[in-house]
């Protein structure tokens, strides 16, 4: 019983980093630029892709290639924010939502195009997972796999990095500024143009490297991203918008949550939640939230 | 014979026309009137279309139902539970922004798609429910397409009309008051969280109606025919271009964006034929390409909206 709970629950870490590194870039473009982006999950989607080309075409390492996918998703993004975005900025917020709704569609129907319909892997075949801890949590221990770990240690590395960069450079507190209040920070002469550039930077290559780890985790699909948008917005929600740190903690919860949902107790007996419902946990969590408390956990806090 | 089959495919494409009219209309009164993004059309659509399946077809096993009532039943059927789960969502977003709600709603689009797929007692999954009937074949047989055509286009004439009703009354002006300056709206004492609610239940019984009519003309439905890109995404399109806040600009972009769509059918067949999905995601490419050309080039839309004025237009 505990080992299914920690099972799921490191399980639901590694779904959870997933999803933090998503939301985090959802968090600091609603904030920064006030749209929700429905764009994001799309934009996942193109990075793992890119990602894959440069993998499996030019035969390089995947640890070469993920670059290319953060690489990658930044240019999408940043060729989208010059086609559509930056013509709409004078409309109201709304009309930009509308324009990533369309965005999502038009990066979707070109990965469809380029790569196909049809399912990809990264590496053909299934990893065996290695078994460890069985002297601490009792038999049968936990498992994980090796691509688990490596997300693991990629998603570590990645928030670290944010962290330092919002944290200690002029453009990460120029960025803080801006989510935690637009207009006082264009009063202080913030380059508003350099800003969204940079969050874009930011946003999109975290998107392309969560897209990559995504793809890692399960398989590459056209649609992979879209289906973890709902999950990402729930994190950002929970966690506040505009709040990095708040979509990292939202993650792990709805990750962890999402897999705990289909613990079995007694261990024979159905699932808590039908696994086919494993998308309206995050879903009801959110909902919950707005209900309870629609500025997120971390609303009161400035980070 | 040719004749005949243009004037066959001249009703599939209007009846077509008519029930995306109507899933326009409704989200008009949403978007147009009030400001409020609905994503999820789908959602609505698709509960429309299973209610009035569930009441209207003969006894079965294959799903829940089989009321065997008949088709204006199933149709206010369809409109209540499509309003009652506007009723529940709007109650939870109506008040947030407008952002929470896009959200949300994606959110309970998602979820009753995967309700459809998975509660097969109820909706039979993903093999859908075959056999819904269409009103009226047997009352002039040989002509049924043709007069479920004028049943659509009824509908429409009266939601149309209703609609446009309740944007010239009263209603329809405090809904535009909260959606340009709501801070002001409440100090005019007008219960903003009311007005949001009613408009949103009203557009989305209107989008059950639409998912009603759509399920007596094909007949047959399964969760695959409520895609988002189907069933939300090109409503948008429709409305964006015919112009939000205008019902005639509602029904103008049905028709406009309908006939691009079946134009680029048409259009992709011409590719070879080991291309036929990727033909697919083209359309979706062009018709997304073609909404953002809409918002940057011509944002509100073919007939953009026209509030009535009380006051007499000053003299030149």
């Amino acid at each position: 019983m505990l080992v299914d709970i920690l099972q799921l629950t490191l399980y639901g870490i590694v779904l959870g980093s997933i999803i933090a590194l998503g939301a985090i870039g959802v968090s600091l473009t609603f904030g920064i630029l006030g749209f929700a982006n429905f764009s994001h999950g799309d934009l996942m989607t193109s990075g793992a892709y890119i990602a894959f080309t440069v993998y499996t075409l030019l035969a390089l390492p995947l640890w070469l290639a993920f670059p290319a996918g953060m690489l990658g998703a930044m240019a999408v993004a940043l060729a989208i924010d010059w086609a559509f975005y930056s013509r709409l900025r004078r409309s109201k917020g709304l009309i930009l939502l509308i324009s990533s709704f369309g965005a999502a569609l038009i990066i979707r129907s070109l990965v469809q195009i380029v790569w196909g319909p049809d399912n990809q892997v990264y590496e053909p075949g299934i990893q065996m997972a290695v078994r460890f801890g069985e002297d601490i949590v009792g038999s049968p221990g936990l498992r994980i796999k090796p691509d688990q770990v490596r997300i693991l240690i990629g998603a570590a590395v990645l928030v670290s990095a944010v962290h330092v960069f919002l944290r200690y450079t002029r453009m990460g507190k120029a960025m803080r500024a801006m989510a935690d209040n637009p207009d006082l920070a264009r009063l202080t002469g913030i380059d508003t143009k350099r800003v969204i550039v940079w969050t874009w930077v930011i946003g999109a290559g975290l998107a392309g490297a969560a897209g990559v780890f995504l793809g890692l985790d399960t398989r590459l699909h056209p649609d992979m991203g879209w289906f973890i948008l709902l999950p990402i917005f729930a994190a950002t929600i929970l966690g506040g918008i505009g709040r990095p740190y708040g979509a990292i903690a939202g993650g792990l919860v709805i990750g962890i949550a999402q897999e705990l949902s289909t613990l079995q107790i007694p261990p024979d007996y159905e699932p808590l939640v039908n696994p086919a419902y494993k998308p309206a946990v995050a879903f009801a969590i959110m909902v919950l939230m707005l209900i309870l408390r629609p500025t997120g956990l971390f609303s009161g806090r400035s980070t | 014979m040719e004749l005949a089959g243009l004037i066959s495919y001249l009703i599939f494409f209007l009846t077509f026309v008519g029930i995306y009219g109507l899933l326009a209309l409704g989200l008009n009164s949403q978007w147009g009137y009030t400001g409020m993004l609905n994503l999820g059309i789908a959602a609505f659509f698709a509960v429309g279309a299973y209610t009035t399946a569930i009441v209207t077809t003969a006894p079965t096993d294959l799903h829940a139902g089989g009321l065997d009532l008949p088709f204006p039943i199933g149709m206010a059927a369809a409109m209540v539970t499509s309003g009652l789960l506007a009723l529940g969502i709007g109650l939870i977003t109506v008040n947030l922004r407008a952002d929470y709600l896009a959200i949300a709603s994606i959110g309970i689009a998602e979820i009753v798609r995967l309700v459809l797929k998975n509660a097969t007692e109820v909706t039979n999954g993903v093999r859908g429910l075959p056999s819904i009937p269409r009103p009226l074949t047997d009352l002039w047989p040989g002509y049924g397409e043709a007069l479920y055509l004028l049943i659509v286009l009824l509908l429409v004439v009266v939601v149309y009309l209703a609609s446009e009703r309740a944007y010239r009354a009263p209603w329809g002006r405090v809904l535009r008051a909260i959606r340009e300056r709501e801070p002001a709206a409440r100090a005019m004492g007008k219960n903003a969280t009311l007005f949001r609610l009613q408009a949103f239940v009203f557009g989305a019984s209107i989008m059950g109606l639409g998912g009603a009519a759509y399920a007596h003309f094909v007949g047959f439905i399964s969760p695959e025919a409520f895609d988002p890109l189907f069933a939300t995404f090109l409503v948008w399109v429709m409305l964006i271009v015919g112009g939000s806040g205008n019902n005639r600009g509602a029904l103008i972009g049905a028709a406009v964006v309908w006939l691009i769509w079946t134009l680029t059918e048409t259009a992709v067949q011409q590719l070879p034929e080991n291309m036929v999905t990727q033909a697919a995601a083209l359309r979706t490419l062009l018709i997304g390409l073609f909404l953002q050309a809409v918002l940057i080039l011509r944002p509100r839309g073919i007939l953009p909206e026209r509030p009535p004025t009380e006051v007499a237009p000053p003299a030149k």
